[in-house]
């Protein structure tokens, strides 16, 4: 029976019971759903080696809607700890609506990556599109409102691509199952452009990427933490599973790992720099994607394990700010470590893990991208992976948590975040450092067989040019921040690729019409004045007064006759004669 | 909100709010500051006292990463200063 069912199934089905349970059992019901799902998952996968799968044929298609192998199970458990951590952090929320989508969305990304076929990706895939909207229309505010829209209709977008993929692949009598795509002799270039295309979409590629800074921080301070584990790192999946060795990839991997680094500089609002750096993390994944071999896929399956956790830390300690100061804003924040001195802490662990401090999580996961890179001699792109880390200091490790816990004192006192928070944030942070000094059992499950060991990572080289990386970007913070250079945090926006469908498209789109309704009216003034002309000769013409209305004399009437009768004669003469002659 | 508003100064000093961290003190970030300095510097030191297992020849460079962070870090920031002037807009901008 266990071993039947679906994974992610349970919460998905479980979520929908969450509405009849109130207070403490609605509680422990939300925190028994991924307990369980996740102990269904080890059973399962105990149970076959390296392959478990569950297929049958709908209508004539070969399906295998559950496919359990060492490459999906990475992302399978993590998704199951993310959930949990995420129940604990809810804790306090009392809105069905989230509760209950909330759940739904974390099952729904745990089926997709247990996705053997295509189709059943693609419910997977927009399943998640629709439960996590709700997680943004949560804020239930017209500008969360229309973020959600924005959010939703790219998110359904990126499915209808996969769909259109598929069509073509089925079209062209390929298997439905989703293995690596790349090799496939009968799928034509545009189907594999397409998925390519649809994966990309959520794993925000550049220029494709910029609904994930739009409606992530406009999500609610709880819901933003769940949003930060699932969409994404499906899509990085996906990639891996489907892309895995496509070139491209590095090169777009290596530009994702820059260019949101700029803008997370600049970005006033919080948890929208951190969306940029989310942006940022899932370059790096890509670029593991893009080498493709077995050490960088590893490297790819165990940045995203450590990502989800230091990212959804981060989130985490910002929501907890958010919800107790009502704002998430740079320049509105500072000083906060007196009066949140636990959150401030808990923030820090996750700054120093996604800036990849030897001992913190992040150090023992980047590394096998970077020593892959390194090994496949793409000195370019290790010199941009290089950059990106320690633009990464700026933003995550030392922007977020300075900006909000110290800097100048905002003269905010608040109280320190609920308990159930604090939970949250203080298992996820153990987590952060314990992947750090013991990333043994986090080696031991990545998908391939590597020699790349704890004491290659904690190489005495590898740990000193790490801390000569990052310490020496800290003094170019300081000397900075001293000298006045660093950019103050302004109230402000920063244009984006959201520009085209927020400000460009709108304009386009009224001009165009105004420039129509101005054509449609000079069109109709111009008939009207044209017919008015027409009957204006009419009426002179056949009006009382005109030419044809007046009464003739009879003489003028039978000379009129005699010359019409003269002409047709001389016509009717001319024909005759010329048909008559040889 | 109750916590957006300003402490208000206690005439006797005694608010618990008005509790001096050892933050407050600007001698205090300066000892942070010089300690960072010192550590930079042992980083650096260090290169030459271990033998460097690299890929690529630059990495071998005396301090070639502490180097590197530095001017990476002051470069990115200097461009996203300039990023501003193009990118920056109000924040009712789109509303």
């Amino acid at each position: 029976m266990i071993e039947q069912l679906p994974p992610g199934l349970l919460m998905i089905v479980g979520a929908l019971f969450v509405p009849l349970f109130r207070g403490r059992w609605q509680q422990l019901w939300m925190l028994l759903l991924p307990i369980a799902s996740g102990l269904c998952l080890i059973h399962q996968s105990a149970l076959a080696e390296p392959v478990f799968g569950i297929d049958f044929e709908f209508f004539t298609y070969q399906l295998l809607p559950v496919r359990i192998d060492r490459l999906s199970l990475v992302w399978g458990h993590i998704f199951h700890i993310a959930a949990f951590l995420s129940v604990i952090f809810s804790l306090h929320v009392k809105d069905p609506v989230q509760n209950v989508m909330a759940l739904a969305y974390a099952g729904a990304a745990v089926g997709g990556v247990f996705a053997g076929d295509l189709i059943t990706l693609f419910v997977y895939w927009e399943l998640t599109a629709i439960t996590s909207v709700f997680l943004v229309w949560a804020g239930r505010t017209e500008r969360s409102y229309r973020a959600g829209m924005r959010y939703l209709i790219i998110q359904v977008g990126s499915g209808v691509v996969l769909l259109a993929g598929i069509i073509l692949l089925v079209a062209n009598g390929g298997s439905l199952i989703f293995d690596n795509l790349l090799d496939r002799d009968n799928l034509s270039g545009l189907a594999k452009t397409l998925f390519f295309i649809a994966f990309g979409i959520k794993a925000a590629f550049p220029l494709l990427h910029n609904w994930l800074q739009d409606a992530y921080p406009e999500a609610t301070p709880t819901g933003a933490v769940w949003l930060s584990a699932f969409t994404t790192k499906m899509a990085i999946y996906a990639l891996a599973r489907g892309f895995a060795g496509a070139e491209c990839l590095i090169w777009i991997g290596a530009a994702m790992t820059v260019f949101p680094i700029f803008y997370a500089v600049i970005e006033n609002d919080l948890r929208r720099v951190l969306a940029y750096s989310l942006n940022n993390q899932l370059g790096f994944m890509v670029v593991g994607i893009g080498i493709g071999t077995d050490l960088s896929l590893n490297g790819t399956a165990s940045h995203a394990f450590a990502h989800i956790l230091y990212k959804g830390l981060l989130f985490m300690s910002m929501g907890a700010v958010l919800m107790r100061t009502g704002t998430a804003k740079g320049s509105e924040l500072g000083g906060l470590y007196k009066s949140m001195p636990w959150t401030a802490t808990f923030c820090i662990i996750g700054a120093a893990s996604i800036s990849a401090f030897p001992f913190f999580s992040g150090f023992v996961t980047k590394s096998l991208i970077m020593k892959a890179a390194a090994d496949e001699h793409y000195f370019v792109v290790w010199l941009v992976l290089l950059f990106a880390s320690a633009g990464v200091l700026h933003h995550s490790g030392i922007k977020i948590p300075f900006c909000t816990f110290f800097a100048h004192d905002s003269g905010k006192r608040v109280k320190e975040a609920p308990l159930h928070m604090l939970i949250a944030m203080g298992i996820t942070a153990a987590l952060c450092i314990l992947i750090g000094i013991y990333p043994q059992p986090l080696y031991a499950i990545l998908p391939f067989e590597m020699e790349y060991t704890v004491s290659d990572a904690y190489s005495r080289t590898h740990v000193i040019t790490q801390y000569q990386l990052l310490i020496w970007a800290a003094l170019a913070f300081t000397w900075l921040k001293r000298t006045g250079i660093e950019p103050p945090e302004q109230r402000s926006v920063n244009l984006d690729t959201d520009w085209f469908y927020r400000k460009l498209s709108p304009i386009v789109v009224e001009s165009l019409s105004s420039t129509i309704s101005q054509l449609s009216v000079a069109t109709l003034n111009f008939a009207q004045s044209q017919l008015d002309h027409f009957l204006s000769l009419v009426r002179k013409l056949y009006g009382p007064k005109g030419v044809f209305a007046r009464t003739w004399s009879t003489g003028d009437t039978v000379i009129w006759a005699a010359i019409m009768l003269g002409t047709y004669l001389l016509f009717y003469y001319q024909i005759v004669a010329r048909l008559q002659l040889p | 909100m109750d916590t957006d508003k300003p402490v208000i100064e206690q005439p006797n000093g005694g608010s618990s709010e008005q509790r001096r961290y050892w933050l407050d003190d600007s001698r205090n970030v300066n000892k942070i500051v010089y300690a960072l300095y010192a550590i930079c510097a042992l980083l650096v030191a260090a290169d030459w006292f271990y033998h460097k297992h690299i890929h690529f020849d630059c990495e071998s460079w005396f301090g070639f990463f502490g180097f590197f962070g530095f001017v990476a870090y002051v470069g990115l920031v200097l461009t996203a200063k300039l990023l501003r002037r193009v990118l920056m807009r109000r924040e009712d901008y789109y509303d």
